[in-house]
């Protein structure tokens, strides 16, 4: 009974070890702005300049007049227009495997996108967010508006 | 269930969906593949299969349309001119049985590192490849080793280190498909991913 016990906790710490996206894993990098653009990380706000990096657990936010432009790790391609918030969800990439996950969420405003080495290889392992639904990925470009969505 | 029931439930319906309404549009792949993208809610899901094929969802209800290149530069235009440039990728190859170009890659290599330097914040992954013969271990070594030569070299040319990565893939992506232990040229390259 014991031994069953310490091989669930076991199991249970080596499934948290192995988890592939822990925040602070670097997911991606700017490369376009304009306007007023801003990452948020850890609760503070920075301003997001073409080459900084994303982050997993990032938030993005455009301001009225603002649009970013990212290419994640795997060559996704994001951006998102004004008065957007984008959250870096989860993204895991193996370089040398091309396995990995990664799960963006649009909160408000708009979004485009073109998948990357992941959907290429393991569609059923991305996914985006919006507040009601969820989006699976074929090889895919594709774009999202949010009109009235949450502000956090 | 009573009206006052029903107003109540309307009332939480707006509250939970915060009046959002949302679009989402298939656009045309660039590429020409056949792509799609699966809308999944409470309700079931729905599938955009053809280019512009759209929905529009508004608290809960799902109407489906076909949109066009007018709607989406109307709605999307900022967004779309904010998306960073493709990535690009080239193949280098190299002599039979050593570290050295062929002449048309080293003319190749020119054009890299010009891209390289033009392209804003870029990140070049140097990714090596090798034949099927010998282990798949054995091939992610030498595929490693490969795409660090290339590095090296792309480092004494003057590419900023900060911005490159060598990558093994050994005998995973062969260009030609072949049986295992086939020794096939073609196989044994190095792919250069500037995004």
């Amino acid at each position: 009974m014991i031994k069953t016990h310490w091989a669930a906790v076991c199991a249970l710490l080596l499934s948290f070890f192995c988890s592939s996206a822990y925040a602070g894993d670097s997911a991606g990098m700017i490369k376009v702005t304009k306007g007023q653009v801003s990452i948020e990380r850890n609760g503070k706000k920075m301003p997001a300049e073409v080459g900084s990096p994303i982050e997993v657990a990032d938030r993005v936010r455009t301001g009225a007049d603002g649009s970013v432009g990212v290419t994640l790790r795997d060559n996704t391609l994001l951006s998102a227009g004004p008065n957007s918030l984008i959250v870096i969800e989860k993204f895991a990439f193996d370089n040398t495997t091309q396995d990995g996950n990664m799960s963006i969420r649009i909160r408000k405003g708009t979004l485009s996108v073109a998948s990357g080495k992941i959907a290429k290889r393991t569609p059923e392992s991305v996914d985006f967010h919006t507040p009601t639904s969820v989006l699976g990925v074929r090889g895919t470009e594709f774009v999202i508006e949010v009109a009235g969505g949450n502000d956090e | 269930m009573s009206k006052p029931g029903i107003s109540f439930a309307l009332a939480a319906m707006l509250i939970l969906g915060g009046c959002a309404s949302e679009r989402i549009v298939l656009l045309p792949s660039v590429d020409g593949q056949k792509s799609a993208v699966v809308v999944r809610d409470a309700a079931g899901e729905v599938l955009l299969d053809q280019p512009y094929a759209a929905i529009k969802r508004s608290m809960d209800a799902n109407k489906t349309y076909q949109s066009s290149a007018q709607e989406v530069k109307e709605r999307f235009a900022q967004a779309l001119s904010a998306q960073p440039g493709r990535p690009l990728s080239y193949v280098l190859y190299f002599e039979a049985g050593g570290n050295v170009l062929t002449a048309e890659s080293q003319a190749a290599l020119a054009n890299i590192r010009k891209e390289i330097a033009e392209r804003p914040a870029s990140e070049v992954m140097v990714i090596g490849h090798t034949d099927r013969v010998g282990s798949v271990d054995g091939n992610d070594k030498l595929s490693k080793k490969r795409a660090e030569g290339l590095l090296d070299l792309l480092i004494e040319s003057g590419v900023p280190a900060a911005k490159l990565e060598a990558v093994g893939r050994g005998e995973r992506d062969p260009l030609v498909p072949t049986d295992d232990e086939v020794d096939e040229p073609k196989n044994r390259r190095v792919e250069i991913s500037v995004r």
